[in-house]
């Protein structure tokens, strides 16, 4: 026990710090891959609602694809052709080659995944809402946009939450992936951390309990935020 | 694109593809077989064991597959060769392997989500069959066998697909312990030729093929389940 703590001490040698460090990492991360991932996933949920065939089209083989390949594929897949991709597109339009820092990409790629899941689920969220809704927001005079934001987003909340809500903590667990391509998060701290200490018992167990800490608090605050955006709707007995 | 390395790889790919399937088959045979009591303990177990049964399941969907992986077979791992009998046992020559590593760390999970969704499934039979089916006669265990398991398990048939679908796309984790499923031969081919693009491309077309074999086996069970008309 007495050993454990020294190892988990804040200050070098112990590897406290850098834990909290690799979990700091881990949830820049997840906030702004799950972002990316919910304004992807509204765009692509409007687009599968009201788009021509060639969109619907674009945006099915999108959500099917993402889906279908392991992530682990996908990670590797866009980390590294993403950079690649975009450098080739920036010197043939003759600007400066771009190098993207590791967070950023790690960011951009599990965006990507988690957008063909939130377009599900906001999908079938959509759909959930009376069409009533929409056509009284209408013809009371709002114009589309105005009905979108104030009628259709908030009603569809409800139905969509409790799905946004897992995918959340699937991001925060997907994030542990990006360890594959030797992003530092905190997996890959906890396993150099247990490489050199060899005590892979006790990093493993920490790290392990401060993702769980991250799940149980993101827990608790989703049931905050899916009881505020309840308010409107009727009690379910 | 060059695709010249895909007869040379071709007999390996198939070796891996006869991995990922062993594991993933392993996975869900034993974890189902957790999940079940699992799910039981949570909707009519006393309350220390439904306590630890939903401790357990909390635990294991909380905490990243990779960790789980990594903490069983380098904690495991490092722990076994110190205890001597270990060493010594006829099962040595099999925990040396990574493979029964993955397939308990695999399991564990199966276990933790599917745990989760057969609590929801159990409680979800009418309490009027099982009421019926003790009215016959039938012992507990007979009304688990007959009534209440298979009731269960047809309601949430199609959720466990998804959940199977998932588990299928964790398998390729197995890879950063030493193990050559679809995606750890796809990591081979990356090394030799140093093609980056074609064979994971190739990996994710292999995995599309396989959700696309694993929906179809279900959807055959699904449809023998009999539906009111």
């Amino acid at each position: 026990m007495e050993n454990a703590l020294e190892l988990l001490a804040f200050s070098p040698p112990g590897w406290g710090g850098a834990l909290l460090r690799g979990l700091v990492t881990t949830i820049q991360i997840a906030l702004g891959a799950y972002f990316l991932g919910l304004f992807l996933g509204l765009c692509g949920a409007l687009g599968k609602l009201y788009g021509g065939p060639i969109l619907r089209g674009v945006l099915e083989f999108y959500t099917t694809l993402f889906r279908a390949v392991p992530e682990l594929v996908l990670i590797l897949l866009l980390y590294y052709a993403g950079s690649d991709l975009l450098n080739i597109a920036l010197e043939s339009m003759g600007f400066e080659r771009y190098d993207m820092s590791a967070l950023t990409a790690g960011i951009y790629v599990i965006g990507f995944v988690q957008g063909a899941y939130s377009t599900e689920v906001l999908r079938a969220a959509i759909g959930a809402v009376p069409s009533g809704q929409m056509e009284a927001a209408r013809a009371i005079g709002m114009s589309s946009f105005q009905a979108h934001r104030r009628v259709l987003i908030p009603a569809m909340l409800p139905f969509a939450l409790p799905g946004l809500g897992n995918l959340w903590l699937i991001t925060t667990k997907d994030t542990a992936l990006l360890a594959v391509v030797g992003l530092s998060e905190l997996l890959l701290v906890t396993r150099q951390a247990a490489g050199s200490t060899k005590a892979f018992f006790t990093l493993y167990l920490a790290a392990g309990a401060l993702y769980l800490m991250l799940t149980l608090i993101s827990l608790a605050v989703f049931a905050l935020i899916e009881r505020r955006y309840r308010r409107g709707q009727p009690v379910q007995g | 694109m060059q695709w010249y390395w895909l007869p040379e790889f071709m007999p390996r790919f198939i070796e891996g593809l006869w991995v990922t399937v062993q594991l993933l088959g392993l996975s869900i045979f034993f974890g189902m077989l957790l999940a079940i009591p699992l799910g039981l303990v949570q909707v009519t177990g006393p309350r220390p064991l439904s306590w630890l049964a939903r401790g357990f399941c909390t635990v294991i969907r909380g905490t990243p597959l990779l960790i789980q992986l990594w903490l069983i077979y380098y904690g495991l791992g490092s722990l076994f060769p110190s205890v001597p009998w270990i060493r010594e046992s006829a099962l040595w020559p099999v925990l040396r392997e990574a493979f029964p590593y993955a397939v308990l760390a695999f399991s564990i999970s199966v276990a933790g989500y599917e745990g989760e969704i057969m609590r929801g499934a159990f409680r979800g039979v009418p309490k009027g069959e099982l009421e019926a089916a003790r009215a016959l006669g039938m012992s507990p265990f007979k009304v688990l066998h007959r009534v209440w398991l298979p009731r269960a398990l047809q309601n949430v048939f199609p959720t466990l697909t998804g959940e199977f679908i998932l588990t299928l796309k964790a398998v390729p984790l197995a890879s950063t312990i030493t193990i050559f499923d679809v995606y750890g031969v796809g990591a081979i081919v990356r090394q030799e030729t140093y093609r980056i693009y074609e064979p994971l491309l190739f990996v994710g077309l292999i995995y599309l093929l396989l959700t696309l074999a694993l929906v179809l086996v279900f959807r055959y069970f699904e449809n023998k389940i009999p539906k009111r008309a």
